[in-house]
C-alpha cells in the first residue's frame, strides 16, 4: 500500500462560482444592473424594494425582482403590486439563495428588456455571504431598530458588501438610534463603503439611492 | 448553518477526484478556510461523520487550516495580517483598509490517500 498526497486546490463552492460567472456574463451581455439585497429578517428589504421598484417604474425604467423566502409568496405579491415582473423563490428550508436557483427562476425572462434586476435574498446575515449570484452590487441593509453593532457582529456580510442602506430612518429618534455609532461601525468593517440613510415610508434618502442606481447602470 | 451542504460538496469533489485512483482509501482531507468564509469549523467537523458515512471518505480525518484576514495597506505599501475581524485597519499605522487579499478562502487544499496495490 502506498500513501500519496493529492493536491486538489479546488474551491468548495466552485460549482456555484462557475454558475455565477455564467450569470454575470449574461447580465453584462444584456446590459442589466443586478443587485443582491441582504439583511436580517425584518430589516425592511421588501418595503425598501417596493418603493425602489415603484419609483424606477415611475421614471420609465424597466426593473424586475426575484425574491427568496423559505416559504410563502407574500413578498412576491407585495412587490408585484408595483407593476414590475416579480418571481418568488421558495427555498423550503435552505438559508440562502444560490446561483442555480437564480438561473432556474430567470428562465423565460428576456434580460435584454430590463435595466435593473433586484434579488432579495433570504433574511440571513450569515450564509448568503458565501454565495455569489453573479450580481454587480451586493447591498447590505440595516434598520434603526436592530442595534448599531450589527456590522461588528456580522463582519463577513458587511465586509463583502458594495453598498449599505440604513432603513426605517423615520423611526430613528423614538428608537434611540445612535446614527454616528452605526456609521462608524459600518466604516470600521468596510472602510469607505457608500451608505444610504433611507425611509421607505417617507421616501427620505430615496433620491440619493436612485441616483446611485442610475449612475451604476450608466457605467455597465 | 450551511456547513452540511459545504461538507457534502467536499465529499462530491473528493469522490470525483478519486476516479483516477481506483480502490484508494482516503486517510485525510485538508481544507483551507478564511476567517471571513462564514463557516464554523466545529460545525464542519460535526457534519463530517454524517456526510462521509457510506462513501469512499468514510473514516477519513478532516483537517481545517484557518487563514487570517490579510489586507493591503496603501499607506504602508504592503500586505498586513489582521488579528481579528472587528476592525479593518492596518495594525501598524491605523489606516482603514479596503483591499482584501486573503480571508474568504473556502477550498480543498489536498487529500491523503492509501493506494491499494493491484492484485496480480
Amino acid at each position: 500500500m502506498t500513501t500519496r498526497i493529492v493536491e486538489l486546490r479546488r474551491g468548495i463552492l466552485k460549482k456555484n462560482d462557475e454558475l455565477a460567472a455564467g450569470l454575470r456574463a449574461s447580465y453584462t451581455a444584456a446590459g442589466v444592473l443586478v443587485l443582491n439585497l441582504v439583511s436580517s429578517p425584518g430589516t425592511g428589504k421588501t418595503a425598501f424594494l417596493e418603493r425602489t421598484l415603484r419609483e424606477l417604474l415611475a421614471h420609465g425604467s424597466r426593473a424586475a425582482a426575484l425574491v427568496g423566502d423559505l416559504e410563502t409568496d407574500n413578498d412576491a405579491r407585495r412587490l408585484a403590486a408595483s407593476g414590475a415582473p416579480v418571481r418568488q423563490i421558495n427555498t423550503h428550508g435552505i438559508c440562502h439563495l444560490d446561483a442555480e436557483m437564480i438561473g432556474r427562476h430567470l428562465d423565460g425572462w428576456n434580460l435584454g428588456e430590463l435595466d435593473y434586476l433586484f434579488i432579495e435574498n433570504v433574511g440571513n446575515l450569515v450564509c448568503p455571504s458565501s454565495y455569489d449570484l453573479g450580481e454587480k452590487i451586493r447591498v447590505v441593509l440595516l434598520s434603526v431598530t436592530e442595534g448599531e453593532d450589527k456590522p461588528l457582529k456580522y463582519p463577513t456580510m458587511f465586509n463583502s458588501a458594495d453598498a449599505a442602506v440604513i432603513t426605517k430612518m423615520d423611526i430613528a429618534e423614538p428608537c434611540g438610534f445612535d446614527r454616528e455609532l452605526a456609521l462608524r461601525n459600518i466604516n470600521e468593517i468596510r472602510p469607505g463603503i457608500l451608505i444610504f440613510e433611507t425611509s421607505a415610508k417617507t421616501g427620505a434618502g430615496m433620491q440619493e439611492w436612485l441616483g446611485y442606481l442610475a449612475a451604476e447602470r450608466g457605467v455597465l | 448553518m450551511h456547513e452540511l451542504s459545504i461538507v457534502a460538496s467536499v465529499v462530491d469533489t473528493v469522490t470525483e477526484s478519486l476516479a483516477a485512483y481506483k480502490g484508494a482509501r482516503v486517510v485525510e482531507v485538508r481544507l483551507r478556510v478564511g476567517a471571513l468564509a462564514s463557516v464554523v469549523v466545529d460545525s464542519l467537523e460535526f457534519c463530517w461523520g454524517i456526510a462521509t458515512e457510506g462513501t469512499a471518505l468514510e473514516g477519513a480525518k478532516l483537517v481545517v487550516k484557518t487563514l487570517p484576514v490579510v489586507m493591503h495597506c496603501e499607506k504602508c505599501g504592503r500586505d498586513v495580517e489582521l488579528e481579528g475581524v472587528q476592525s479593518f485597519r492596518c495594525p501598524n499605522c491605523g489606516e482603514p483598509c479596503g483591499d482584501l487579499r486573503q480571508g474568504r478562502e473556502l477550498e480543498i487544499d489536498s487529500i491523503e490517500i492509501d493506494e491499494v496495490e493491484e492484485a496480480v
